[in-house]
C-alpha cells in the first residue's frame, strides 16, 4: 500500500467520525459540563488535522492502522446489549463480590455493577453521573494527558461520554480491588467505544484497579480506551490492565499516570485478544522519591497483531523504574514492543532496569522490539536487555532426560517463561486467575494424559 | 564534578592547520554540467558518467532525510564546490612528484608518506581534498596480486572488475547523502585481493580536506576474492575552519564466499569549536555484503566531526556468514552523533556481533542507534548487542535506539545496554595511588573502551587511545 493510498482512504473514512461527532454534541452529548464540550471540540480538531498515523510515524513504524482505519463505525450512545450477570463470571476472577463497574457495548450498565460496601472516602461513579453528582471530581480530565500530537487520544477525547471515576480521599486504604470491566456483545459489531477513565488516588491512600476488556462474541468492532491516573504523595496504586477482547476486535488502549513524590505506580499489562491491539502505557515519575513498575505479557496466535508502547519518565531525582515484559508469540502472529526510559537532566540518581523477551514458538511469527534508552542526567543507572528466541534446547534435553516427553517438556518451559512475569502480580486473584489461563493455553498434552 | 575534570576535556585540535598549496577547484553549485566536468577532469570512460547522471537525477528528486537524532542548520548544497585537487597533478608515478607541501601536511599529520611507513609494512593512500595524492608500497602489493589504487586510476585501468562491484553493495538509489555521492565523488582507494591472497601487510587510506568550501566525497570499494583476507585502515582529519563542511563518502565491502574484511576507521575530522562553531558534517554511507562463510568486521573510533552520522552496516547474505561491529563514539563540546550499525541476517547460521560504547562530556549528545533484522529464511540466526554509554557531566546526552526485528523462531537475539558515569570514587582511588585526576579519567575510559581498541590494529590502538584523551580533555571538573 503506497503512503498516497492510505492518506486517500484515511480522509474518506473520516467522514464517519465528522456524522457520529455531530450527533454527540448535539444529543446526549450536549449534558456535559461546559468545559468538557470545548475539551471535545478542540480534540475533534486535532484529530482532522492528525488523521490516523502511518507507519512513517516514528511511534507506529510496527504497526499499521490501516485495518481500522478502512472500516466505518457507528457510536453507540445508549445502552444495548443483552448481557447477563451469569456471563461475566469468567472475567471476574472468581470474586463476584469486588467492587465492580460495569460497562456493555461501552455505556455503564448499573444493573450489572456493584457499587455496594466502598470505603468512606471512595467515589466511584460513571463519568455521566459523576458530571452531574460531583463535577468538581472529574475536573482533571484531559489534564494528566495530552491529546494534541496523539490521533487515536484525540478521537477517545472527541468522543468522550462514558467511563469511570474513581476518586479515594487521602490516607484511606481500600482493601478489596476495584474493577472497571468493559465488556461487549454481537450488539457491538461495526460500533466504536471510546471509554474515558479517571483514577485520582489522594495522599497516601492505597488502592488496586483492575481495567478489563472482554467480549461475549467475535465480532468486529473498535475499542479505542484512554485512562488517565493521578498518584498522590506517598500513595500507591496498583493497575492491572486486561485486554481480552474478541479476536476480531481492534483495540487502542492509553493509560498515562502521573506520580507525586514518594508514590508507587505498579502497573500490569495483559494481552491476549483482539487481532489488532496498542497499548500505550505512560507514567511520569514527577516527585521524588518515587516508583514504577510497568510488567506485562502478551500472549498471541494466528494472525494477531500486538502491539505495546511504554514510557517512564523520570523527570525528579531518586526515582527507580522497574520494566519487565514477556511474549509468547505463536501462529503468523506479529509483537510489538517499543520501550523507553527518559531521564531529564536533573534526574540524577535514576535507577532504571528494562527487560523485554519475547518466545517465538512458530516459524511464521514475528517480533519487532526496540527498548530505548534517552538520557540525560549523568548520575544514573540505567540498563535495558531485549532477548527475542526459542527454547533452550539444552532445557529441553535436560528434562527428556529426566524422562519428560518432548511434547510436554515444550509446554512446560512455555508455561514457565510466561509465568515468570505473572508471579510479579500481588493481587493473589488475579495471579492465579492468569496462572490457571496461561496454564489452560500451554498445558495441552499435560491435560490427554 | 569538579573543575578538574571539567578542564580536562579541552584541548586544541592539532590537525587544524591549512596547507597553502595551489588547488584547481571547481566554483561552488551542482548542476549536471558539474557532474559532466568532474567526470572529463578524472577522464572517465562512457559508463561511469551515465552512472553518476543516474544519480544524480535520482538524487534531485529524493528529499533531505531528517529522521536523526542530530540537530543542524540547512545545508546549502548550492554553496559547495564539488572538486577540488592539488595543481600541478600531472599522472604521478611515484612520490617525489607530489607537491612537497601536500608531503609535508601528511608529515605533519604523523603520515610520511614515504620511507618510514615502509619499514613499518603499511600501504597508504593518502587522499588530499578530492583527489588521491599517492599511494605508497605499491610494488611489493603487485606481487601477490592485490591492487590497492586510487579509485580514479581503477575505472581506468580496471574497468571490468570496477563496473562489477561498484554500487553493488551501496546502489546509487540508496539513500540522499549516496546518491549525491555517486554523482559527484571525485576519488578514493580500490582494493581488489585475489583469490586465496592474505594481504600481506595493512592497507590505509587517509583522507584530509584542506579547501574551504569544499565537500569531501570519496568512495571506497573493497573486493576480497574467494578466500582473501584483507584489513584496512582509514583515518580522517581536517583543518579548523568556522563554517561546516560536508563529508558524504561512501564505503562499500564486498566478502566473497569465505572471505575475510576488516575495516577499521579513526575519524578525527575537525569537530568544531566549543561553542559548536565549524566542524565536519560526517554523513557517511558504509556496508559490506557478506557472502557464504565470509566474515565483515568494522571497527570504528569516532572522535571528531561535528555531526556524525553513520551506520557501518552488514548484509549477511550467504550462510554461516560473520559480521562484526566494534565502535567507541566520543561527544565533546556540542559534538553529536548518531551512530550505530545494521545487521540483516538473510543467510542460514548467519552471527553477528556488536560492541558498542559512547562517551559522552560537555555538551554532547551521543546515540547509538541499530538495526538487528532476522529475515524468515535465516534459520540459526545469532545476534549479540552490548552497547554502554558512559556520562561525563549533566549536561550531555546518551541514547539508545535499538531495533530488533525477528521474523523466525530458530533465532537467538540479544541486547543489553547499560548507562553510568565515572565514579567520583573511581578518581579517587587512582588519585591517591599517584595519578592525576586527568589520567585517572583517561585510565577509566581506556578500561570502559578496551574491548573495542583491541579489535584495532596496533599503531591504531595507541593513536586512537590518545585521540580519546585529547578529545575528553578539559571535560573532567
Amino acid at each position: 500500500m503506497t503512503a498516497e493510498a492510505t492518506i486517500e482512504r484515511v480522509v474518506t473514512a473520516a467522514t464517519p467520525f465528522e456524522d457520529a461527532f455531530r450527533a454527540l454534541i448535539e444529543g446526549d452529548g450536549a449534558q456535559a459540563p461546559a468545559h468538557i464540550q470545548s475539551l471535545r471540540s478542540a480534540a475533534f480538531e486535532a484529530f482532522r488535522r492528525l488523521g490516523f498515523p502511518t507507519t512513517k510515524n516514528e511511534d507506529w513504524h510496527f504497526t499499521s492502522v490501516a485495518p481500522i482505519a478502512e472500516h466505518d463505525y457507528l457510536h453507540i450512545t445508549t445502552q444495548s446489549g443483552d448481557v447477563q450477570r451469569s456471563a461475566l463470571a469468567p472475567f471476574l476472577f472468581g470474586r463476584s463480590e469486588w467492587h465492580t463497574l460495569v460497562f456493555v457495548n461501552g455505556r455503564y450498565a448499573p444493573e450489572l455493577s456493584n457499587t455496594s460496601g466502598l470505603p468512606k472516602g471512595v467515589t466511584l461513579l460513571d463519568l455521566r453521573r459523576a458530571w452531574q453528582e460531583a463535577p468538581q471530581l472529574t475536573e482533571p480530565l484531559g489534564r494528566l494527558t495530552r491529546h494534541d500530537d496523539r490521533a487515536f487520544s484525540a478521537l477517545n477525547t472527541a468522543f468522550m461520554h462514558d467511563g469511570a471515576v474513581l476518586h479515594v480521599d487521602r490516607d484511606v486504604e481500600v482493601d478489596m480491588p476495584i474493577h472497571l470491566l468493559f465488556v461487549t456483545d454481537a450488539v457491538a459489531a461495526k460500533s466504536m467505544m471510546h471509554p474515558r477513565n479517571l483514577i485520582v488516588v489522594g495522599r497516601h491512600a492505597k488502592a488496586t484497579v483492575i481495567e478489563s476488556y472482554v467480549s461475549l462474541s467475535d465480532a468486529v468492532y473498535f475499542t479505542n480506551a484512554v485512562t488517565e491516573v493521578s498518584v498522590a504523595e506517598g500513595a500507591t496504586l496498583h493497575h492491572y490492565k486486561m485486554q481480552r477482547e474478541g479476536m476480531r476486535a481492534f483495540h487502542v488502549g492509553t493509560i498515562e499516570a502521573r506520580q507525586a513524590r514518594d508514590s508507587h505506580y505498579i502497573s500490569f499489562s495483559l494481552s491476549t485478544g483482539g487481532s489488532l491491539t496498542r497499548t500505550n502505557i505512560y507514567t511520569t515519575l514527577a516527585g521524588e522519591g518515587c516508583g514504577a513498575t510497568l510488567n506485562g505479557l502478551y500472549m498471541l496466535d494466528g494472525e494477531q497483531h500486538c502491539d505495546h508502547q511504554t514510557l517512564i519518565a523520570h523527570v525528579q531525582p531518586n526515582c527507580f523504574s522497574r520494566e519487565l515484559y514477556k511474549g509468547v508469540l505463536d501462529g503468523q502472529s506479529h509483537g510489538v514492543f517499543n520501550g523507553k526510559v527518559y531521564v531529564d537532566p536533573i534526574a540524577q540518581k535514576t535507577d532504571g532496569k528494562q527487560t523485554n523477551n519475547t518466545l517465538l514458538l512458530s516459524d511464521k511469527a514475528q517480533i519487532d522490539t526496540k527498548p530505548q534508552l534517552e538520557i540525560f542526567a549523568d548520575d544514573v543507572k540505567c540498563t535495558h536487555g531485549a532477548t527475542v528466541g526459542r527454547l533452550d534446547e539444552q532445557a529441553l534435553f535436560y528434562m527428556k532426560s529426566r524422562g519428560v516427553s518432548r511434547a510436554l517438556a515444550r509446554e512446560l518451559l512455555t508455561y514457565a517463561f510466561a509465568a515468570d512475569v505473572l508471579e510479579t502480580i500481588e493481587q493473589p486473584s488475579v495471579r492465579e486467575e492468569l496462572e490457571r489461563m496461561t496454564l489452560r493455553r500451554f498445558m495441552t498434552v499435560a491435560d490427554d494424559r | 564534578m569538579s573543575s578538574s575534570i571539567e578542564s580536562l576535556i579541552t584541548k586544541e585540535y592539532a590537525a587544524g592547520f591549512v596547507t597553502d598549496v595551489e588547488s584547481d577547484t571547481l566554483p561552488p553549485g551542482l548542476s549536471e554540467d558539474v557532474v559532466r566536468a568532474i567526470s572529463e577532469k578524472k577522464e572517465e570512460p562512457e559508463w561511469m558518467l551515465e552512472w553518476r547522471l543516474k544519480a544524480f537525477r535520482r538524487w534531485q528528486s529524493m528529499p533531505e532525510p531528517h529522521w536523526p537524532n542530530v540537530k543542524y542548520e540547512p545545508i546549502d548544497y548550492q554553496g559547495i564546490s564539488y572538486y577540488s585537487a592539488p595543481k600541478k597533478k600531472k599522472s604521478l608515478t611515484s612520490l617525489d612528484e607530489v607537491d612537497p607541501e601536500v608531503l609535508r601536511t601528511y608529515e605533519r599529520l604523523g603520515i610520511p608518506l614515504n620511507e618510514q611507513k615502509m619499514l613499518s609494512g603499511v600501504a597508504v593512500d593518502a587522499i588530499f581534498d578530492s583527489v588521491s595524492v599517492g599511494t605508497t608500497m605499491r610494488e611489493e602489493l603487485t606481487k601477490v596480486g592485490v591492487i590497492f589504487m586510487s579509485l580514479g586510476e581503477a575505472v581506468r585501468e580496471y574497468p571490468e572488475l570496477v563496473r562489477k562491484y561498484l554500487g553493488s553493495v551501496v546502489p546509487y538509489s540508496d539513500n540522499f547523502f549516496a546518491a549525491l555521492n555517486s554523482a559527484v565523488f571525485s576519488d578514493g582507494s580500490f582494493v581488489y585481493v585475489p583469490k586465496g591472497v592474505r594481504c600481506p601487510m595493512e592497507l590505509s587510506t587517509y583522507f584530509r580536506i584542506n579547501a574551504a568550501d569544499t565537500g569531501q566525497f570519496e568512495r571506497t570499494l573493497v573486493v576480497a576474492d574467494e578466500g582473501a583476507y584483507v584489513s584496512y585502515l582509514e583515518g580522517c582529519t581536517a583543518p579548523k575552519r568556522s563554517t561546516n563542511q560536508l563529508h558524504a563518502a561512501v564505503v562499500e565491502l564486498v566478502a566473497l564466499p569465505g572471505a575475510t574484511v576488516k575495516y577499521s576507521t579513526v575519524q578525527n575530522w575537525y569537530a568544531g569549536d566549543k561553542e559548536g562553531r565549524g566542524g565536519i558534517y560526517n554523513f557517511v554511507t558504509k556496508r559490506g555484503k557478506a557472502f557464504a562463510n565470509s566474515k565483515i568486521s568494522w571497527t570504528q573510533v569516532e572522535t571528531g566531526s561535528a555531526i556524525t552520522w553513520k551506520y557501518p552496516s552488514v548484509i549477511l547474505q550467504g550462510d554461516n556468514s560473520v559480521g562484526e561491529f566494534y565502535s567507541v563514539a566520543v561527544v565533546n563540546n556540542r559534538q553529536q552523533a548518531d551512530t550505530g550499525t545494521k545487521m540483516i541476517h538473510i543467510g542460514k547460521n548467519t552471527r553477528s556481533n556488536i560492541v558498542s560504547k559512547g562517551i559522552s562530556a560537555g555538551e554532547g549528545n551521543n546515540s547509538y542507534r541499530g538495526r538487528v533484522q532476522v529475515l524468515p529464511k535465516a534459520s540459526g540466526a545469532r545476534n549479540y548487542t552490548q552497547c554502554d554509554s558512559m556520562l561525563v557531566g549533566n549536561r550531555c546526552g546518551a541514547h539508545t535506539f535499538p531495533y530488533i526485528e525477528v521474523a523466525n523462531n530458530t533465532a537467538i537475539v540479544e541486547h543489553e545496554a547499560s548507562t553510568s558515569k565515572i565514579g567520583e570514587d573511581q578518581i579517587f582511588y587512582l588519585k591517591q595511588r599517584g595519578l592525576s585526576a586527568e589520567q585517572a579519567v583517561s585510565m577509566i575510559v581506556s578500561g570502559f573502551c578496551k574491548e573495542v581498541f583491541k579489535e584495532l590494529p596496533m599503531e591504531f590502538a595507541l593513536e586512537a587511545q590518545q585521540l580519546l584523551g585529547i578529545t575528553l580533555e578539559g571535560s573532567v571538573g
